[in-house]
């Protein structure tokens, strides 16, 4: 630990006691190694063929020569020098003029078995005649040997030939010569000639394997004499401008943090991110399944960053820039206007077109480029379908590493299938993720809706409610959360719970006139009734006053007879019958 | 590089150009122009230049002249150029380098 630490020190300040480097001027290279190269020392660089041996060790001069004042040589065995040129001329290296300002030595050993008879003892000063010239003609500091091995073809007695390797690199270590030397990978053994045995101070191989189509480099400290390096191995890219080997922690966590506020281009969805939208400089992930409104929600956040003037770079891996601005049109995103003000770049691109490091080599050339303060890769998912889960996560790591270490804020659209498999998958990439929105489909009654949460967003009170939201023809609409009594309802159910309720109230309304009504005719018929009997009664009225009258006539007419018949008979006065009236009628009922 | 052409007449009748490389005056560098003077009478080669050439004094020629292994000799002419390694003391071989071999065969028809 504490070796680790001191070691680690020196190599920057460069302690006495501990080895000197030379820098590779690699990007990523001298990280792992801690400096560079073991200065003065030889290096071995071992892989198979078209591992990129000879890229690293024409870089490595050429860096030397044009950024660190250490002119080279280089000696090759294999290719001529012309081809040599040809080829790291794609990566902007120009030989030529570096040989012409006597940077660069290039020299060509011609080696070819069929010409030489070897007729007695012999050794190889002339090579190594050859080499001290190259090394005083440009004043040289580092010595790249390019396939020494390819001697082993061109002279059949190995005992000379090893013999004389040995001595070489030792007379390049007596020079204090930074060498590079290559060799092929060999079976059992790290080179086909075994190399390694005489240089023990450091030994990187690299590697170039095809894993699902895509291929990939790699590199690996195999040792590095009195000096900690990197153990791991690390993909490297050969990409437009050189060499590039991707350490995971190639920033580590030394971004600052920034607390200003962006808007997501949707002022709803600020709303549920604390109201005020992201922070700059964070990394958001925009995961959904197909269909989910991710590109849209993408679409919108380019728009929102260009229309504050600032660059955005689009990287799509689906769909060409002219679809997704097609697309986005329909929903009343003109994303072509941004692209014409050179606010915006988009770059479509197959995923399959190149492997994992590649693209993100390239995004780093062009994030260095187009300097944008918003980049979009949608959806990240295809870009890393190629790898295994470390390597998407080391990827993803130096991605946002490089991302944040620009104060650059990401977004990245992320593809969850159905099941939700993925969505637990994606817990690995999640603590590297700020801010995480999921779009989910609500699938109820038969029938998809669209929903958004936050599923988590450091720094910021966020809403915790899943809300639906729209595709319109003026962007994306979230609607307010309708919750009934049945919890959260989406789409059609919500309408139909609305309407529901209305209808309910509706009924009620009815139900109400309805028994006002029926108060009313209860109350007419009684009054009916009332009418009804009120007549019945004075029929009966009449008919008994009628008949009361018609009796009060007959008792009158025969007491007028008893009268008359008294009257006749001469009867006493005191005999009149008058209870008779007061019995008559009422004793009738 | 000097070429002759059309020159078609015995091998050892023709004019020979050897160049021996060496880098100083090391034992083996000695012992290999001693074999190559012995080589040329014993095998009668009729006009011979034996011109010897020390890298450490003119390095550039080792590039030049594509020289890794000291010694090497060079026969520039008759053509084709052949080129041979070593103190020359392995008879067998210096004759198969530099097609002394049969002397009766045609050379110079590759």
């Amino acid at each position: 630990m504490n070796t680790t630490a001191r070691s680690h020190r020196s190599v920057k300040s460069g302690v006495a006691g501990q080895i000197e480097k030379a820098p590779t001027g690699i990007e990523g290279l001298d990280e792992i190694t801690g400096g560079g190269f073991p200065r003065g020392r030889p290096t071995i660089l071992c892989g198979g063929p078209g591992c990129g041996k000879t890229m690293l060790a024409t870089e490595f001069l050429v860096r030397g020569a044009t950024e660190f004042g250490e002119p080279g040589v280089f000696m090759a065995f294999e290719e001529t020098a012309e081809e040599n040129t040809q080829n790291v001329a794609s990566l902007g290296f120009d030989l030529k003029s570096l040989s012409a300002r006597k940077k660069l030595l290039l020299d060509y050993v011609y080696v070819e078995r069929s010409d030489i008879q070897e007729t007695g003892e012999f050794d190889l000063e002339g090579l190594f005649i050859r080499l001290e010239n190259a090394i005083k003609t440009v004043k040289a500091k580092r010595v790249v040997l390019d396939t020494i091995e390819a001697l082993f073809s061109g002279f059949s007695n190995a005992a000379i030939l090893r013999a004389e390797l040995r001595r070489l690199f030792r007379w390049l270590k007596d020079r204090g010569m930074t060498t590079v030397i290559t060799a092929e990978r060999g079976e059992g053994s790290l080179t086909r000639q075994g190399l390694e045995e005489y240089v023990s101070d450091c030994v990187i191989l690299l590697d170039h394997r095809i894993t699902d189509q895509a291929s990939t480099r790699r590199l690996r400290v195999v040792k590095y004499r009195g000096s900690f390096h990197g153990a791991d191995e690390y993909p490297f890219l050969i990409g437009e401008r050189g060499i590039s080997v991707l350490p995971i922690s190639s920033l580590g966590l030394q971004h600052n943090a920034p607390t200003q506020r962006l808007s997501t281009g949707i002022s709803d969805l600020d709303q549920m991110l604390g109201g005020k939208g992201l922070y700059r400089g964070s990394t958001v992930l925009l995961s959904g399944t197909a269909g989910s409104g991710k590109s849209s929600i993408a679409a919108h956040f380019a728009a929102a960053a260009c229309a504050r003037g600032e660059r955005c770079l689009y990287l799509a891996f689906e769909e060409s820039a002219g679809q997704i601005a097609r697309n986005m049109r329909s929903i009343g995103i003109d994303l072509n206007k941004w692209v014409d003000k050179g606010l915006l770049r988009i770059t479509a691109q197959r995923p399959t077109q190149h492997g994992l490091e590649m693209h993100l080599l390239q995004t780093h050339t062009r994030v260095e480029e187009f300097r944008p303060r918003v980049v979009i890769v949608d959806p990240i998912t295809n870009l890393i379908t190629g790898g295994n889960d470390r390597e998407i996560r080391s990827i993803l790591t130096r991605l946002i590493d490089f991302l944040k270490g620009r104060q650059i804020t990401a977004l990245f659209t992320s593809l969850t299938s159905a099941g939700g498999e993925l969505e637990r998958s994606e817990v690995g990439v999640s603590s590297l993720i700020d801010t995480w929105l999921l779009l989910r489909d609500l699938e109820v009654n038969g029938e998809r809706n669209r929903g958004i949460y936050v599923i988590k967003s450091r720094g910021m009170a966020h809403s915790n409610q899943i809300r639906e939201f729209f595709l319109t023809g003026q962007g994306i609409k979230l609607v307010p959360a309708y919750l009934g009594v049945e919890g959260m309802l989406t789409g059609s159910a919500r309408v139909a719970q609305q309407l529901r309720e209305q209808e309910e109230m509706l009924a009620r309304q009815l139900e109400v006139e309805k028994l006002r009504m029926e108060l009313k005719s209860k109350r007419k018929a009684l009054d009916e009734k009332v009418v009804e009997l009120r007549a019945q009664f004075s029929a009966e009225e009449k008919r008994l006053e009628h008949e009361v009258a018609l009796s009060d006539g007959r008792e009158a007419r025969m007491k007028k007879g008893r009268m008359a018949m008294a009257f006749s008979r001469k009867a006493d006065r005191a005999a009149q019958p008058t209870p008779v009236s007061a019995n008559g009628p009422g004793g009738d009922r | 590089m000097k070429r002759q052409m059309g020159n078609k007449t015995g091998p050892k009748q023709d004019k020979h150009l050897l160049r021996l490389y060496i880098a100083g005056q090391t034992p083996k560098s000695l012992l290999a122009l001693r074999n190559l003077k012995k080589l040329c009478e014993d095998y009668k080669i009729a006009s011979y230049e034996i011109e010897v050439i020390d890298l450490i004094k003119k390095p550039q020629l080792a590039q030049q002249d594509q020289i890794l292994a000291i010694p090497t000799l060079v026969r520039n002419l008759p053509i084709p150029i052949r080129k041979i390694i070593g103190d020359l003391s392995n008879t067998e071989r210096v004759l198969m380098g530099l097609n002394w071999a049969r002397p009766d065969a045609p050379d110079g028809v590759q």
